[in-house]
């Protein structure tokens, strides 16, 4: 089975995040990025299936140099090989072609992605490499069964689950549930150094849609803080003043 | 030229973010001069369809077929596509939905459109670009999508555009889509809701708590204060790691991103993974017994105290007020 992990670089959680060039762009002066915490799991995952040897899984990543430290992290993880494909990830749309481009070339039976990326949380991605490759797609997938050429995934629903069943090749998106975050090991670290890292030139793919401006939300005004011995006060300020009850 | 709207509906019903779509399409229908039409995929009867009328839809077209009754991404998305196309739309909105976020990139691609996902505002129509925001760095900023293409597909956020009437005559066409079966790979065996509980990623109001509340023994609290209160429940991230509670409960940068108009937050020190899923929640309500929780920091109201003495003096608080 051959298995491909799509991994996006993500500002650290505890970013401050801001921007530059009067609010057009991200400011990544010194962010910390880490691999976005979905596609550990879709990568734990892979890794799981592969069990050493039952699986080749080949991670790749739209990007450019500066994030090859978090492809070695996740070559140190257990992925075999690595891709990246050079250019700045513009945007989903823009991501997904390359992924796609890539992909139409291997005939992976699986492709994982994380369910979103906590930088723009698009949830864009996956369907778009989906539909690109003509192949069934579920977005967000809590459990992943293989058993021969055929996946059950337990999809997250509203209020629920659902669990399908398809052949493969399928495009999941992952979500928590499906593995237990794998951390590199001192073995990993030492022969994710050798592990082969390809880098591809980008396709190019018109823009549909681009980023005009960035803004930060409006601060919330001071806490209103109610006695413990008032309970009622509250009650009567969500009714009047808030009135959200 | 006309709006198409996707409505979802769960097991004949449809779903209130359905009509807050349908109102978001209504209002930019009215600044373009469009009509907006409804199309609604499953089995659903006539007395339902008739309500995207309240809402704005001059016409509803009505696909119902055995093979349809549930959710499959590839075949609604090439029905939705077709049926853009035959009607001429110029615009498809969805909601932005477990489902949606499955539906849109593929509508998108098959339109070669455009797609502005998790919307929060109207367009601001500038010819043929249209700006419309959504958060991103889970809630930190705001970003204004630039749309480019001149078909765009728009799916909104829950919670995001409060659904308004705008009652029009509404005409239902049924329509027998050609479906192939390539698009039908995927096989539902088995879907399982829990109907008695609101469903948290929808919910108006939303009921949440933390390591504060001890262990699972003590949630029949905070269940109780969400019945009161008709909402859903949810947790923070080490409650539903220690198997306290579901993992689809848990919010956060790393759980579900929830924005409900109030939500109470009970025992849970406000860590900025936390807030990354709830902070745009429009008011927030914190009780615990930590003066210093960095929670207060974003809430709107908040009560400085033990949870095991506040919660059950809030519900009688409320069940006093409900029986006013
Ligand atoms: C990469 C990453 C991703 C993460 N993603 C998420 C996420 O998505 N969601 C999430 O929630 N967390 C997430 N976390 C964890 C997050 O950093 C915090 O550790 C977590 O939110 C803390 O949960 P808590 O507030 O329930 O527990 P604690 O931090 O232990 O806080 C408990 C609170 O309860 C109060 N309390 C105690 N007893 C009482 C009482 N009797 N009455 C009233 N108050 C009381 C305390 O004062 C305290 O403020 C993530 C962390 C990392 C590193
Ligand atoms: N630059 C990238 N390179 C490779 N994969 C990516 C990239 N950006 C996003 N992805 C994948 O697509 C998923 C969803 O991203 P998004 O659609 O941006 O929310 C992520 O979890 C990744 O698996």
């Amino acid at each position: 089975m051959k298995i491909l992990v799509c991994i996006s670089n993500v500002p650290d959680t505890t970013s401050k995040i801001t921007f530059t060039d009067n609010n057009t762009a991200f400011n990544s002066n010194g962010i910390q990025y880490i691999i976005n915490p979905y596609d550990e799991l879709a990568l734990s995952k892979a890794v799981e299936l592969a069990d050493g040897g039952k699986a080749n899984v080949t991670v790749i990543h739209v990007g450019d140099v500066a994030s090859e430290p978090t492809i070695r992290k996740a070559l140190a993880v257990g992925a075999d090989q690595a891709v990246r494909i050079d250019a700045p990830p513009r945007d989903a749309w823009f991501v997904a072609n390359q992924i796609a481009t890539y992909a139409k070339t291997e005939n992976f039976d699986l492709i994982l992605t994380g369910r979103e990326s906590i930088d723009y949380n698009g949830a864009q991605v996956q369907a778009y490499i989906a539909e690109l490759l003509q192949i069934p797609s579920v977005s967000i997938a809590k459990r992943i069964e293989i058993n021969g050429n055929e996946a059950t995934i337990d999809r997250e629903i509203e209020g629920g689950k659902e669990v399908l069943t398809v052949n493969l090749p399928v495009v999941i998106g992952t979500a928590e549930g499906v593995a237990e975050v794998k951390i590199p090991n001192m073995r990993g670290i030492m022969g994710a150094r050798s592990k082969p890292l390809t880098v591809l030139p980008a396709v190019d793919v018109p823009a549909l849609s681009t980023i005009s401006n960035y803004e930060t939300p409006t601060p919330r005004g001071a806490v209103t803080l109610i006695d413990k011995d008032n309970i009622n006060k509250l009650v009567e300020l969500l009714h009047t003043e808030a009135k959200v009850i | 030229m006309s709006i198409l709207v996707y409505i979802e509906n769960v097991e004949g019903n449809f779903k209130k973010s359905g009509f807050e779509a349908l109102s978001y399409a209504k209002a930019i229908a009215d600044t373009l001069q469009q009509e907006v039409y409804a199309l609604s995929i499953g089995n659903v009867e006539n007395t339902e369809l008739e309500k995207a009328g309240k809402y704005g839809a001059s016409k509803i077209i009505n696909v119902q077929q055995e093979q349809l009754k549930n959710f499959v991404n590839q075949a609604y998305a090439s029905i939705i596509a077709d049926i853009a196309k035959s009607t001429g739309a110029s615009t498809i909105i969805l909601s932005n939905s477990f489902s949606g976020k499955g539906l849109a990139p593929r509508v998108a691609t098959k339109l070669n459109a455009g797609l502005a996902d998790a919307a929060t505002s109207l367009p601001i129509i500038e010819g043929e670009t249209w700006k419309i925001k959504k958060t991103v760095f889970s809630s930190k900023a705001i970003a204004t999508i630039d749309l480019l293409s001149p078909l765009k597909v728009i799916s909104l956020a829950p919670n995001a555009y409060e659904p308004s009437e705008s009652p029009s005559d509404i005409q239902i066409e049924n329509y027998t889509p050609k479906i192939e079966q390539s698009d039908f790979s995927t096989i539902i065996k088995e879907i399982v809701r829990a109907t008695d509980k609101v469903s948290l990623p929808e919910a108006d109001i939303v009921v949440s708590a933390g390591r504060g509340m001890k262990g699972p023994e003590h949630w029949g609290l905070v269940e109780e204060l969400a019945d009161v209160l008709g909402a859903a429940t949810a947790c923070s991230k080490p409650v539903s790691d220690a198997g306290w509670r579901p993992h689809e409960e848990h919010v956060g940068q790393t759980g579900l991103a929830v924005s409900p108009n109030l939500y109470i937050a009970i025992g849970i020190s406000g860590a900025i993974q936390h807030l990354a899923g709830v902070s745009s929640s429009k008011t927030i309500v914190v009780i615990n017994k930590d003066p210093e929780a960095p929670f207060f920091k974003v809430a709107d109201y908040g009560i400085v105290g033990d949870a095991f003495e506040i919660v059950p003096q809030l519900i009688e608080a409320l069940k006093r007020y409900k029986s006013n």
